[in-house]
């Protein structure tokens, strides 16, 4: 591997970038300097601290620590998830329910991934899991915030089209069936366009990355490829799991939908 | 035969009465004093407190799909799921009679929902309640949105209804057709539920 490393003055150069549109902005009077200056500053400093804690992680290799970077990034990205809801759920389920669900689909897929594929030594090692991990959070968290968005707010749309169906008799699985089955298939859209779009309009970040780093293309490949599959399996477990139960939880045991459990 | 015990749940005055097999009792009361909320209620789609029990079952003793299908609820407002009126029943062309008899168009089972009148629509709905023999009516304002012939047409079914023993609870706002149709009056006014005799 032969990737060539950067200085902070070719940052510098590129940051350059950044201040010219801050100045177009004032020239022009767009109103955007501030946001965009404050955006690209925050980018920094957050991507600066990652790299240390990465760093300190990497270098301790311990698994309670990746264990509990891992546990933390779970807990972000359900409050993620919550935030990107209209209606969400009453209590502790507006923020438990995407949250179990992306839980139980990263520690699948990622201890999966892990154990069965890559299979570095330990399995736990966090320059391999906490990356993996976090890829497929960020692409689960928008599959299960879409499919749960998608079922609250059509429950509350169809809510007439619902109760009809309940007071002809059908059981709350039968008159949730075509909400439930609209969401799940909001929320898989994305990845199932993202898999066909793959490599014709745009190359995976990861494998840029790799490319750039030295490796090979067809291995790069090779590793886009099997973190794309386990992202549209862990998009599809993580959707359907938060779909099926947060229909659940809308209708109660005497088939009833039950819209006073949103917010 | 319908009986409700000390019925109570927000927004309605506590009620109880009873339902004989065959009787038809007039909901009245202005808009807002809980009759949709009674309907609702009854039916089981709201929970409540209090007994309700049709020929001695208790409403909590069997599951709620079951209980729905002997105690049907039309709301005033009914929801479809499907593009066609067709697709709403389980068996279109047997219904067919039924829809001829409340004046609807022949063709209307393959028109799309979204074109229908809301006197259609309203009719439709009680269509599909009819078409599961139920024991019971909860009938939100049926003839509403109809013009004269469209309602004694559905008066007509519902008395044949009636005369084969099931029970029909009616809210409507038209004395004239409670007196045409119900024996009893419950009435809503002033936070009170008050049954009289017509």
């Amino acid at each position: 591997m032969n990737s060539i490393a950067l200085g902070y003055t070719d940052l510098a150069l590129a940051s350059s970038l950044v201040l010219l549109n801050a100045g177009l902005s004032l020239y022009l009077a767009l109103g955007l300097e501030r946001m965009f200056l404050v955006a690209a500053l925050r980018m920094a400093v957050q991507l600066t601290l990652v790299g240390l804690v990465l760093k300190v992680l990497f270098a301790a290799a311990s698994p309670g620590w990746t264990l509990l970077a891992a546990l933390l990034m779970v807990l972000f990205a359900g409050r993620e998830v919550m935030a990107r809801q209209e209606r969400r759920f009453a209590g502790l389920w507006g923020y438990g329910l995407g949250t179990t669900a992306m839980l139980m689909v990263a520690l699948l897929v990622t201890v999966f991934a892990l154990t069965t594929q890559i299979r570095p030594d330990p399995w736990y090692d966090p320059r391999y899991a906490i990356p993996v991990l976090g890829m497929i959070l960020g692409n689960t968290m928008t599959g299960v915030a879409l499919g749960l968005h998608a079922l609250t707010t059509g429950a509350v749309r169809e809510r007439a089209a619902i109760e009809s169906q309940l007071a002809l008799g059908a059981t709350r699985r039968e008159a949730l069936r075509a909400t439930v089955r609209g969401a799940l298939r909001i929320a898989l859209i994305p990845i199932i366009n993202a898999m066909s779009a793959t490599g014709l309009v745009a190359l995976p970040g990861m494998m840029t990355g790799q490319i750039l780093a030295g490796v090979d293309p067809i291995e790069a490949v090779k590793y886009q490829l099997l973190i794309s599959l386990l992202i549209a399996g862990g998009t599809g477990i993580g959707a359907l799991a938060a779909v099926s139960v947060g229909a659940w939880r809308l209708c109660d045991s005497r088939h009833r939908l039950r819209l006073d459990r949103l917010h | 035969m319908l009986v409700v015990e000390r019925l109570a749940r927000s927004g309605m005055p506590d009620t109880g009465f009873r339902l004989n097999n065959g009787a038809c009792l007039a909901v009245m009361g202005p808009s807002g004093s809980g009759k949709t909320l009674l309907f609702r209620a009854l039916s089981d789609l709201d929970p409540s407190d209090g007994r309700v029990t049709l020929d001695g079952v208790l409403k909590e003793d069997i599951p709620a799909p079951q209980w729905r299908r002997r105690v049907a609820y039309v709301p005033a407002e009914p929801g479809w799921w499907a593009a066609t009126p067709a697709a709403h029943f389980a068996d279109w062309n047997a219904a067919r009679p039924l829809a001829q008899t409340l004046l609807l168009p022949g063709d209307i089972g393959s028109a799309p929902i979204a074109r229908l009148s809301t006197g259609e629509r309203q009719r439709l709905a009680l269509m599909r309640a009819l078409m599961g023999n139920p024991r019971v009516f909860l009938l939100d304002e049926p003839t509403g949105p109809l013009d004269a012939a469209a309602t004694s047409a559905v008066e007509a079914v519902l008395r044949d209804r009636l005369a084969k023993g099931a029970a029909i609870l009616l809210a409507t706002h038209d004395d004239a057709q409670a007196a045409r149709m119900a024996t009893r009056i419950l009435r809503f006014a002033e936070g009170r539920a008050m049954e009289t005799a017509l």
